[in-house]
């Protein structure tokens, strides 16, 4: 029987389950704990019971294992990989080895998306591709259909997105229409040892957890990744692999491009060699000129943390973490910042961590090289007036 | 015509911080809001009404307090609403999500547009949207920040993705999300809170909407969450001492370090 369940035996009626639920659907009845229509199932009652009184059941289903390969998406701007390829590519040849099986991409484009050899000397073992003027514009529905038809054909165990714009529409397409799982936006993959399954790591509850993800019996088992996470594969052109073309399958066209206009290429703060990144710790909106100011007598690019973009404050191309930029400056010096794991994931390729917060067991500094306890307002006029007037 | 729009309840705070001690969940708050995202599609649904006539439907799925978000929504110029709850859907993640929810579209009858936000502030997945769209067969578009125009058979809309701004047309019925670039949504009017005290509100559980419990809430959900943990610590941090002139002076030191 799936669902919710309470040991009794174990259970001493301590009310930290009815505490921690976020839908009041624990209550202690008679000095035990027991769940009603509230209980959305989401697991985290589990994991604080002191006593492991409670588990949630789930009849497994056993996986189809004419599924093999770890498969990428390599996912084309204009004739060309995205950046983002690379990486899935460095991350799915580490899974491929550690299973002992092929590494495969999968190429969709129009009539001159020649990838092929380029894609093998970045690791892949095999390539699928399907090229068709009608490929040319990358929309859902006739990629989904593609791919479809690839993963039926071939398939994957595992199937790696880029977690771009893109990725991020298309893969749910297609594992709705696989009726598989989806893991969005991971940061982590690895295998396990004892069943092979893909753990999936991604910041959850808005980020200040991380949540390990299976998808123990459907195949492929899907993720998008988030772009700059992974170290990139390096090319090797001695390497060899197999082409195989798939045909065109029929699909919808209800989508049709009437203008595409390349926006100004706004100067990335994930390019930035010192970054300067304000939090919440600024106190107000007017503080953040301090900020660019600061960062603009350094030399610095400046970022902030998400409530500033949700708040208004600030744009969202300056966002930095999980949902908005992940930088990898040489100097990152943190502002205000608390450190929510979305954060601190998007911040996690930097060299030097400098950070300034007035609370000293903020979890920004357990990702700093150094940490200034105090008002970063305060500290940002010292430095302003330092740099100015000497 | 008819819009839908897909709301979901998020925790007002997302501080969710373990007790070192107790290692317990610690809550700012147990108060639920409406996805702050699904705002700007509440917003834009009810633009297009007031401008090409028709009406919008509120669709959600979550426990039965979720019906006071969806009040909230009518509010704001929300015509009805309707909230899937039942135990059998407990537990769902987003492939089972989005089924439960195509189930609520196929009982609310024919459409033209689905909006929804572009993803939810508590789970951040923005998967439900594309696979919404692909159960129920329609297109979708996401991250929309412009619509330019809407007729019965077409709309024509605009997206900022992957450094292109590109002007779509959609056959309809369509599903978008829409980022929060779209509008700026109004606050409840008064005649709004009268309305959203008796506006016609539904309650369907898994049976009403002819649910196979099979791919329904836990049963349904292919993904499994085994663990949650605050992430370890990685590095050594030094504190730096002395005045704040003395700190502030030292950051500078080593900036020009880096500099180097």
């Amino acid at each position: 029987m799936t669902g919710l369940r309470i040991d009794r035996n174990q259970c001493v009626g301590c009310g930290i389950c009815a505490k921690t639920c976020a839908f009041g659907a624990l209550e202690i009845k008679e000095k035990k704990a027991e769940a009603n229509d509230n209980c959305a199932l989401c697991g985290m009652c589990v994991d604080v019971c002191p006593f492991q009184a409670i588990s949630i059941e789930k009849e497994e289903q056993q996986a189809d294992r004419t599924y093999r390969d770890v498969w990428v998406f390599a996912e084309l701007t204009g004739d060309r990989l995205a950046p983002v390829v690379r990486e899935l590519l460095g991350a799915g040849r580490k899974l491929a080895d550690q299973k002992g099986c092929r590494l495969a991409a999968a190429l969709i484009g129009g009539g001159n998306a020649f990838r092929e050899a380029e894609l093998i000397s970045l690791g892949a073992d095999v390539v699928y591709f399907c090229r068709d003027e009608k490929l040319a514009d990358k929309r859902e529905e006739p990629y989904t259909a593609v791919l479809k038809q690839m993963v039926e054909r071939y398939r994957p165990e595992i199937f790696l997105f880029g977690a771009t714009a893109f990725g991020r529409s298309l893969a749910p397409r297609l594992a709705a229409r696989l009726q598989t799982g989806l893991t969005a936006d991971c940061t982590g993959l690895s295998v396990e040892e004892e069943n092979g399954l893909l753990r999936q790591t991604r910041p959850a509850f808005g980020g200040n957890l991380m949540a390990t993800i299976l998808c123990p019996a459907r195949r492929p088992q899907m993720a998008t990744v988030r772009p700059g996470v992974m170290p990139p594969a390096q090319a090797d052109t001695g390497r060899s692999g197999i082409v195989r073309e798939v045909p065109l399958p029929e699909f919808p066209e209800r989508i049709k491009g009437i203008k595409r206009v390349p926006l100004p290429p706004a100067k990335s703060i994930a390019d930035a060699e010192i970054l300067v990144v304000a939090g919440r710790g600024i106190g107000s909106r007017k503080n953040l000129s301090l900020v660019t100011e600061f960062a603009s007598l350094i030399g610095a690019e400046y970022g902030c943390s998400r409530p500033l973009v949700d708040g208004g404050w600030c744009e969202y191309p300056h966002q930095v973490g999980q949902t908005g930029c992940s930088v990898a400056p040489k100097l990152l010096i943190s502002l205000g910042v608390s450190g929510a794991i979305q954060h601190l994931a998007g911040i996690s390729r930097a060299e030097t961590i400098v950070a300034v917060n007035t609370d000293p067991h903020a979890p920004i500094f357990s990702v700093s090289r150094y940490a200034v306890v105090g008002d970063c307002v305060e500290i940002l006029k010292e430095w302003i007036r330092m740099l100015k007037c000497r | 015509m008819k819009i839908i729009v897909c709301i979901k309840q998020v925790p007002s705070s997302n501080e969710v911080r373990l007790d070192p001690v107790t290692k317990t969940i610690v809550r700012d708050g147990k108060q639920s809001v409406i996805n702050p995202f699904d705002a700007y599609a509440i917003e834009e649904a009810v633009r297009l009404k007031e401008t090409c006539g028709g009406a919008v439907t509120a669709l959600s799925m979550g426990i039965p307090a979720t019906e006071r978000l969806l009040r909230d929504a009518m509010s704001r110029g929300v015509d009805e609403a309707v909230l899937l709850s039942d135990r059998v859907f407990a537990g769902s993640d987003t492939l089972a999500t989005s089924y439960a929810l195509s189930l609520g579209v196929r009982k609310l009858g024919p459409f033209s547009l689905i909006l929804c936000g572009k993803m939810a502030v508590d789970g951040d997945t923005a998967q439900i949207g594309p696979e919404l769209a692909e159960m129920l067969g329609i297109p979708h578009v996401t991250e929309v920040n412009r619509i330019l125009s809407v007729t019965e058979e077409e709309a024509v809309v605009e997206k900022q993705a992957d450094g292109f701004l590109e002007t779509l047309s959609v056959k309809l019925p369509a599903l978008l999300t829409v980022s929060k670039d779209i509008n700026m949504p109004r606050l409840p009017s008064i005649a709004g809170i009268r309305y959203s005290e008796k506006g016609p509100f539904r309650l369907l559980g898994a049976a009403d909407v002819g649910a196979d419990p099979e791919r329904a809430g836990l049963s349904g959900s292919p993904t499994q969450v085994v663990k949650t943990e605050t992430p370890r610590r990685e590095q050594e941090c030094t504190y730096l001492e002395g005045t704040q002139a003395e700190q502030a002076a030292a950051v500078l030191d080593l900036l020009r370090e880096v500099r180097r």
